[in-house]
């Protein structure tokens, strides 16, 4: 179907004429797709293709987007991240995720999704305080109203659709998009996200990346439904899939999806097909569960490539410009490098700051036996130092002769 | 918020008029839990409320009656029949300025929204390094002593308890219904708000209009309600030994205190108000004066609040102690249905059992060891060094040249 804009779920129940109505909330026989795979336009009367200076950008982000999933897996190989979740094979769905929002609207990531911060405009830096281990998030969600990346699976959707219910009550104009797995639609939260979603008509799209994989479970053990997208009618919203390697058609659809969520046609759910094309994490050893011959077949498919192709086609894309284009991307990976190998000491005393906003007497309590702790392991390494500090100081002999 | 309240008017006058009475009045405990919920609601436009049922019907034990028909559907509302759902929207709308204040409807259907609760209720404002803070109140209808059927009587505070970041509050009185559930709504952070079941219906005199003013006052200026959260109680005072009880147990532990005056005892009742934070220096006083404690709860007691406040209260006052700590609390089972329910609860007779167990024959530790030879009075004839254990535990260690001989063992 079209994600038209401003048809409300109760016009739909409404329709006497039922079949019709459910119709109009089932998504296309196949995904949407206006770029192919060799990098050729198609067009579709539902979704237009993006003005070539929006491709042009999101492919420089998709460029950024690669370089920055292999710069965060090397950096796991150095030991500079404790582990990486990589979108490697998905960065047209991150980059589109980011690009259809307003400043105004929000974004709610999972564990996946740090090139989507990272598109958004949030430091890379601190993007990876997660998963440097420092602490649990890194940035300030209000600062790009982006929410903390969420690791249990399909928790954050409630959150996205609690962000818009208050907005709407307020009156404010923000659409909230939130991104989920193939996995995460196995979980109950799912479902009373998009039920509450749609019961309060609240602007929220729902974003799946279906990467075929849940760590090392398929599809196909996951849903035996038509697609992801036809959960949608179960909850009188429309669903659409898209081709999640496609990223002129993710930005047109996700794009027509948050303008009708803005304009208060209600929330909406989009499938897109892509793969994951490296495994789950550092940890996960995909061998054990995929052939080479699978992954392989996705890689003429990579989002990158086609993007390249229709835009050198377009001659919007030359030697020259992607050199440039590859030269930012490199200095983005140097500052990743840069700042993750400068070391960082966190306090071992802010693990009490924030639990609650007045900190209760057992939790000073604690905070004092660790700042004991921490002040006999000072004066330890004080002395350890003194001792070590050479033969001339005055108190050297003493020190040495214990 | 955009909506306009449909307010008739006559539930403002009725509020308006509650307002400027004054004196002393008899209110239910639900009553004064609706009080509250409607002035924080008039006070504050960013105040919601909802969950199941809490619209038109005012909730299944009716908190929230009246709220829809005074402030509108988009300040009182009914959700789908979803408790993680309702718990992970408002984890949403407070992150995006609002107050939610979410009803559960009774305890053991609070547990869908536990995964909400423990990874992100409770942690957000540390994740985020104080950056997204929480003001919102879970209000769960609970424990037991009502005859309701499984799953309708749960005493889940142990769960909250023990995942930091929760406040866990458990108001005993109607005065404190009204005034902590004010308090919870003003607090930043996320509350666990347990209301005992079995209180609801129970009425007291109390002064609604003093509590409206105080809490008024502590809203205009910015700051918390005096006697807030985070304080506890002495229910009654008293000087043999010390009852500790939040919540339901309060009053049976209030009852046992009167009966135990008929026997001669004097017990000192603490309410703790709230669970976390936990008032430890209030406990400690008391429990320092008086050298004897018993905590009660209806929660199975293995690994529970009242076995944390033992704990405390051992590590903390062992050497004002005569006796050690005692607990009198549900059994290790679940709870038991309705004709069994009594044989379960703690009751007056089981507290006074437990009180009867701390040790009144031995003198308190750092009293003075009685000049009464432990021999005469023990029963029974026979040399007393030979018969007696009395008093092992309190006299002087090594025993030789004080008169008492240590006696074969």
């Amino acid at each position: 179907m079209t994600i038209s804009t401003g048809r409300t779920p109760q016009a739909a129940r409404g329709t006497e004429s039922g079949s019709g109505a459910v119709d109009a909330l089932l998504p296309s026989d196949v995904p949407v797709q206006l770029i192919d795979a060799d990098g050729v336009a198609h067009s579709d009367s539902r979704y237009p293709l993006p003005a070539a200076d929006l491709l042009l950008d999101a492919y420089a982000r998709l460029v950024a987007g690669r370089r920055i999933n292999d710069q965060a897996n090397a950096l796991v190989r150095q030991g500079r991240l404790a582990v990486y979740p990589s979108s490697h094979g998905q960065e047209a769905c991150q980059v589109a995720a980011a690009a259809v929002l307003d400043t105004q609207d929000w974004l709610f990531p999972t564990y996946r999704d740090s090139v989507a911060v990272m598109s958004r405009g949030v430091d890379p830096l601190q993007v990876l305080t997660l998963l440097r281990g420092d602490w649990h998030s890194g940035y300030d969600p209000y600062e790009h109203r982006v929410a903390p990346q969420a690791t249990p699976l399909a928790t954050q959707l409630l959150h996205a659709v609690g962000v818009a219910h208050a907005a709407k009550l307020k009156g404010e104009d923000t659409v909230v998009l939130a991104l989920c797995g193939d996995g995460a639609t196995s979980e109950g939260d799912f479902h009373e996200a998009l039920n509450f979603a749609a019961v309060f008509h609240v602007p929220v799209v729902f974003l799946i990346q279906n990467n075929e994989y849940a760590i090392s479970v398929p599809l196909k053990n996951q849903s035996v439904a038509p697609s992801l997208a036809h959960k949608a009618v179960g909850y009188g919203m429309p669903g659409e899939r898209v081709d999640g390697n496609d990223v002129a058609a993710l930005l047109s659809v996700l794009g027509t999806a948050v303008l009708r969520a803005r304009e208060g046609g209600g929330p909406a759910l989009v499938e897109a097909h892509t793969y994951r094309m490296q495994a789950h994490t550092n940890a996960d050893d995909a061998t054990r569960y995929r052939s080479a011959d699978e992954v392989q077949d996705w890689v003429p498919r990579d989002p990158l490539i086609r993007a390249r192709n229709y835009l050198r086609g377009l001659g919007l894309l030359d030697d020259a410009s992607e050199d440039e284009l590859a030269a930012g991307a490199e200095a983005l990976a140097a500052a990743m490098r840069d700042g993750l190998n400068a070391d960082v000491e966190p306090n071992p005393l802010d693990l009490f700051e924030h639990v609650h906003t007045v900190r209760t007497t057992q939790l000073r309590e604690q905070a004092e036996l660790l700042r004991g702790e921490l002040q006999r392991d000072e004066a330890e390494r004080d002395a350890l130092n003194r001792r070590s500090s050479g033969p001339a100081g005055h108190s050297g002999s003493s020190g040495a002769s214990r | 918020m955009a909506a306009t309240p449909t307010d008739t008017g006559q539930q403002v006058r009725e509020a308006e008029e509650a307002g400027t009475a004054s004196g002393p009045e008899t209110l239910t405990f639900a009553k004064a839990l609706n009080a509250a919920l409607a002035d924080e609601m008039a006070a504050d436009p960013t105040v919601v409320v909802f969950g199941e049922d809490v619209g038109p019907l005012g909730g299944v034990f009716r908190i929230t009656d009246g709220l829809t028909a005074r402030f509108g559907t988009d300040r009182c509302f009914d959700t789908p029949l979803a408790e993680s759902g309702i718990m992970g929207m408002a984890v949403g709308m407070a992150m995006n300025g609002l107050r939610p204040v979410v009803e559960m409807q009774f305890d053991a259907f609070a547990y869908p929204a536990f995964e909400q609760v423990v990874s992100h209720v409770a942690k957000m404002s540390n994740r985020t390094r104080g950056k997204v803070k929480l003001p919102l109140v879970i209000r769960i209808p609970y424990a037991g002593g009502i005859g309701g059927v499984e799953h309708h009587c749960d005493s889940s505070e142990a769960y909250y308890a023990h995942t930091p970041g929760l406040t866990v509050v458990a108001p005993a009185t109607v005065a404190d219904a009204y005034t902590l559930l004010r308090d919870a709504i003003r607090l930043n952070d996320p509350v666990v708000f347990l209301e005992p079941k079995k209180l609801y219906w129970s009425k007291e005199t109390v002064d609604l209009a003093a509590l409206r003013r105080a809490a008024d006052e502590a809203l205009r200026t910015g700051g918390r309600v005096a006697g807030g959260i985070g304080t506890a109680a002495v229910a009654r005072t008293g000087t043999d030994a010390t009852l500790v009880a939040y919540g339901p147990s309060v009053s049976t532990a209030l009852a046992a205190a009167a009966a135990a005056e008929a026997e001669g005892r004097s017990l000192e009742v603490i309410d703790l108000r709230s669970i976390v934070p936990y008032d430890d220096a209030t406990v400690d006083a008391s429990v320092r004066r008086t050298g004897r404690a018993v905590v009660i709860a209806e929660a199975p007691g293995f690994a529970s609040v009242a076995s944390e406040i033992a704990a405390r209260i051992s590590e903390r006052c062992f050497h004002s102690l005569a006796a050690p700590v005692l607990r009198v609390t549900g059994f290790d089972i679940p709870y038991p249905a309705p004709k069994l329910e009594h044989w379960f609860l703690p009751g007056v007779d089981r507290i006074l059992d437990a009180v009867d167990e701390l040790q009144w024959d031995e003198p308190a530790a750092g009293e003075q060891e009685p000049s009464r030879s432990a021999g005469f009075d023990s029963a029974g004839g026979g040399p007393a060094a030979f018969s007696s254990p009395a008093g092992a535990g309190t006299r002087p260690a090594g025993g030789t040249g004080t008169g008492f001989t240590e006696g074969p063992r």
